[in-house]
Parts: structure tokens; sequence; C-alpha cells
């Protein structure tokens, strides 16, 4: 199953992790979240950790991008 | 390279920080139970530059431009300016006005309204009630989908302006600049604006605390919030050590004194209390941040939340000015006026920005 992908760049605190408990509760396994800064990436991954996801992080430029799978 | 302030013991660590060094602030020569208060300090700098005339609450407080300053530079060490900006600019200015003008009826922000309870002042419960219902307004707001839209990458100057502001004010407290006979600058000579801290332990207390909280992210509505919204414990471990810190720190200080009646720089009038700090603490939801925040992400280049902090600071004129402000003696003439115009304003916002963001 491909991943679900969320665009949160330049979403204001708490939107990227709205954005991302809602895929979680819609009962994806695997979620791409695209964030543009550092705090808006340590909230989605508190939420997911909290959830029972794993993450990854890697930087694509101006950009963040966080793997969240379920484990 | 993990960054240890924005774990559970560093957000813990920066609230211990935070509720020793505002009691200490006090014990410094801060105004009673304001060792700080982001909204009161926002309102003496609108004073002082004349802003507005009430002329006990006018003084260029250096916590402000030390938070924003400390915010900035622990941001550029950390590799985290990103100067970013419009999303709703104007929204986020008139909402900083309400989120002031509900302050000054209650007479204080989230932080002080911590340090008012830490101090014994009972009236601060009524706050602290207010604010909770009014972030639980906001919360039902954000899950029926309000947003005020992306902010986008600006260029790098378009960051700076916050930060070269607040040293600009710093200057003119420093050689304390007067442009007319008898001011502006204007500096209280009575009342809390004349009391304060020395000037030098004003800005470093300022710088520090800006730099940590730009660090973990520290915000006393998120703390709120993400416990009603997510079930979230993080932020709210924080503030509720910056309670305990500042309530042991004035047990040893001499500075906790229980009661309703009295209290310095606060009114009885419950009611308004609770509905003041209601309306501030929508409006700092639906701006994404309590004012201290605000202020820390300004530093860090989010040239949105420094509207919101103008707004304030603009607001905090308009309070004094149209008699909405409280003081010791109760509210203002129009101070239950603006409450209901700021709630109005809020819940219009709120119900009507909530353009679907294509996920």
């Amino acid at each position: 199953m491909s991943a679900k992908k969320i665009d949160a760049r330049g979403l204001s605190c708490p939107q990227p992790v709205v954005l991302t408990d809602r895929a979680i509760a819609e009962g994806n396994t695997e979620i791409e979240v695209l964030v543009d800064n550092e705090v808006s990436c340590e909230n989605v991954q508190r939420i997911s950790h909290k959830r029972g996801f794993k993450t990854q992080v890697r930087h694509e430029g101006y950009d963040i991008v966080i793997t969240a799978t379920k484990s | 390279m993990k960054n240890i302030f924005s774990t559970r013991a560093g957000i813990i660590a920066v609230g211990a920080v935070i509720g020793v060094g505002a009691a200490l602030l006090q014990y410094f020569g801060n105004p009673p139970n304001m060792g700080i208060c982001v909204a009161c300090f926002e309102r003496d700098i609108a004073g002082a530059l004349g802003l507005h005339r009430a002329d006990v609450v006018q003084y260029l407080r250096p916590e402000i431009m030390g938070f924003v300053l400390g915010a900035f530079v622990a941001a550029l060490i950390a590799g985290e300016y990103k100067p970013r900006g419009g999303s709703s600019p104007l929204i986020r200015f008139f909402l900083g006005i309400f989120a002031m003008i509900g302050a000054l009826v209650f007479l204080g922000c989230p932080w002080r309204t911590l340090l008012r309870l830490a101090g014994g002042d009972g009236n601060a419960i009524l706050g602290i009630a207010g604010l909770i219902v009014g972030i639980f307004i906001g919360v039902l707001l954000l899950k029926n989908g309000y947003n005020l839209g992306r902010s986008h990458a600006q260029r790098k100057a378009g960051g700076w302006i916050f930060p070269v502001l607040m040293i600009g004010l710093f200057l003119l407290l420093v050689f304390q600049v007067s442009f007319a006979p008898g001011g502006p600058i204007f500096f209280s000579a009575k009342g809390p604006g004349s009391q304060h801290a020395p000037i030098l332990i004003s800005l470093i207390a300022g710088l520090i605390i800006g730099g940590i909280a730009q660090r973990s992210r520290f915000c006393t509505m998120g703390a709120f919030r993400d416990v009603i919204l997510i079930k979230d414990f993080h932020l709210i471990s924080g503030v509720a050590m910056l309670l305990v810190t500042a309530f042991v720190t004035n047990m040893i200080l001499g500075q906790f004194k229980p009661g309703f009646e009295g209290q310095p720089v606060a009114h009885t009038q419950h009611i308004w209390n609770f509905l003041g700090m209601a309306l501030s603490g929508l409006a700092f939801v639906l701006a994404g941040g309590c004012p201290g925040r605000q202020l820390f992400l300004s530093g860090e280049g989010d040239m949105d939340a420094a509207i919101f902090a103008t707004g304030m600071i603009v607001g905090a004129g308009i309070a004094h000015n149209f008699a909405m402000a409280s003081s010791p003696k109760g509210i203002g003439a129009f101070g239950p006026a603006a409450v209901i115009v700021g709630f109005l304003f809020c819940l219009v916002i709120g119900l009507t920005q909530r353009d679907k963001i294509s996920a």
C-alpha cells in the first residue's frame, strides 16, 4: 500500500499534528508528512510515537519529510 | 543533533527556569506577581511610546526585547532561523488586538495568570478557568477545520525587522531619549510602570528565557490545547513546573500572600476575570500561540507572529485610550463591550476561516 501523503508546509501549530492524527485515525499505516520547520517536525514525530508509529526524517532542501510507519 | 530542550526533561527544566526567574525578577524590582507578564510588559512599552497615556504603566521593558533577541540568536545558532509569513496577517493583527484587550480586562497574560496564582492571588483561578474555556472553544473550531492558511518562505531581511525593532527600543531605553519635553519616551514615576529590575538583569533574564523557550517551544496556550486536543501532556509539564517553582521561590522570598482582596495589580470582578482571559485564550488558539510564544516565533523569523505581537502592542493602546482596560479598582467602563465584540470577532473568524487544505 502506498503511503498517505500530507503536505503540512507553512501551516501553523497545531495543524500539522491535527492532519497527521487524522490520517492515523483513518487507519493509514504509512504516512508521509511534509513540513518546513523543525518545530512541526518534532511535533509530528511526537504524535506519531504516541500513536505507536515509528518515524524516519529526511531533509530535502527547505523541506523536511517525516515518514511514519505503524510498528 | 538531538534537541535536548524539546524532550520531556527539557521542557520541565525550562518551566523551572522561567518560574524561578520570574519570582527573582520580582525580587529585583519588577511589580508584584508580575515578574514576567508578556501582555503587561507590551502594554508598558505601548505606554512608554505614548500609544496610551495611562501614566502608571509606561516603561520600555527589556524582558520583551530579550525574549525576541534571545530566540533570534538561539534560532540562528540552531539553524532554525527561517523568515516566513503571509498567513492572514490582518486577521492575526486583530487577533493580537483582542487578545490584549481580554488580557487587560483580566490584568495579565497566561504567564502572569500562573504567577498570580503562585503569589497567592485567588482571582487568578478565575483567569485560569477562563483561559481553559477559551482554549476549549478554540479547539472545537480547530476540529471544525479552522486554519489561517499557509505561510510562505520570505526573504532573509524580512525576519530581521522585529529583532532590529527590539534593539532600537533597547537603545531608546538605555539613552532615555526624549522626543519632546515631558516625553515620549514616557517613564512612569509611580505605579507598576515605575517598578522594574535593573535594566541589565531584565535584559539578561529575557535573553536566557528567549533562548531556551525557542529551543523548547514553551507555550502556555499550547500546553492546555494539546491536553484537550490530543491528550498530550508534554508542554503542560513545563507549565506546571513554572507554577510550582514560582510558588516555592515566592515562599522562600516571602512573596506569597494568599487571598482575593487587595491583590497587587488585580481586581475581584470574577465574571470579567473569567471572560477576559477566555477571550484571550480563544484568540491565542486562533493565532497559534500564547503571547510569549508569539515573541519567540517572531525572533526565529515568523513575520505572522510578529504581526500578532504588534497587534498586541497596538491593542494595549486601544484598551487604555478607550477605557477598556481594568485597574485595581475594577473593570473599565467599556471593558465588557470590548470583550463581547472580541468574542464576536473571534467566532466569526473561527467559523469562516476554514478553507479546506488539501493535504
